[in-house]
């Protein structure tokens, strides 16, 4: 199960490397950011298979941390290319 | 115990598809809005199922609750996301594609 695990985490890595291609050159902001939001969600899959491979059960919590900050960043920065602020 | 396992497997490998599905979309799309749909709804199911899948191969414990509790954030938090950014390229001026343009 743990080789499944290892398979699992190289394919997330090459799915991400194929999303920063879009950050990259994606044309305006707007492209740029919800490839960034994608780059984050898998980032989370990739934190607990992380706490699944070596066994510590302290990675969930990082990932549901990292989760909220994801939602957080993205609405702020979203508020801000409307308004110019964040208020 | 077995059977268990194997329908772990088949959740983590049909959630797997769906993110490979949804970076390509991403990649190979001709415009932001169709790339929104790849991204927002490919991500949202594909990391579900396999954390479902993560869920079925853990067994009742602490940890299996807490990767519900991720599960049902994320279902209510990506798609809300997606949706206030395609708000905000709508508001900018981002124009749909139409069939014979150019890619953008």
């Amino acid at each position: 199960m743990v080789d499944i695990f290892h398979a699992s985490v190289i394919i997330l890595i090459l799915t991400i490397f194929i999303c920063l291609y879009r950050v990259v050159g994606g044309p305006g902001v707007e492209n740029r950011l919800i490839a960034v939001n994608t780059v984050g969600t898998k980032t989370i899959i990739l934190l607990v298979l992380i706490g699944f491979i070596y066994e510590r059960p302290i990675f969930v919590d990082i990932a549901i941390i990292y989760a909220m900050i994801n939602f957080i960043a993205t609405l702020a920065i979203a508020k801000y290319l409307r308004r110019g602020c964040i208020c | 115990m077995y059977l268990l396992n194997a329908i772990a497997l088949a959740f983590i490998f049909i959630g797997l598809f769906f993110m490979v599905v949804g970076a390509i979309g991403l990649v190979r799309l001709p415009d932001f809005y169709t790339r929104a749909h790849a991204s927002g709804k490919c991500d949202t199911l594909g990391e579900g199922m396999m954390l479902i899948g993560l869920i079925l191969f853990e067994g009742f414990s602490l940890i299996a609750v807490k990767l519900l509790l991720l599960v049902i954030f994320i279902f209510i938090t990506s798609p809300t996301a997606v949706h206030a950014l395609v708000n905000i390229a709508h508001s900018r001026g981002v124009v749909p594609w139409k069939k014979g343009d150019e890619r953008k």
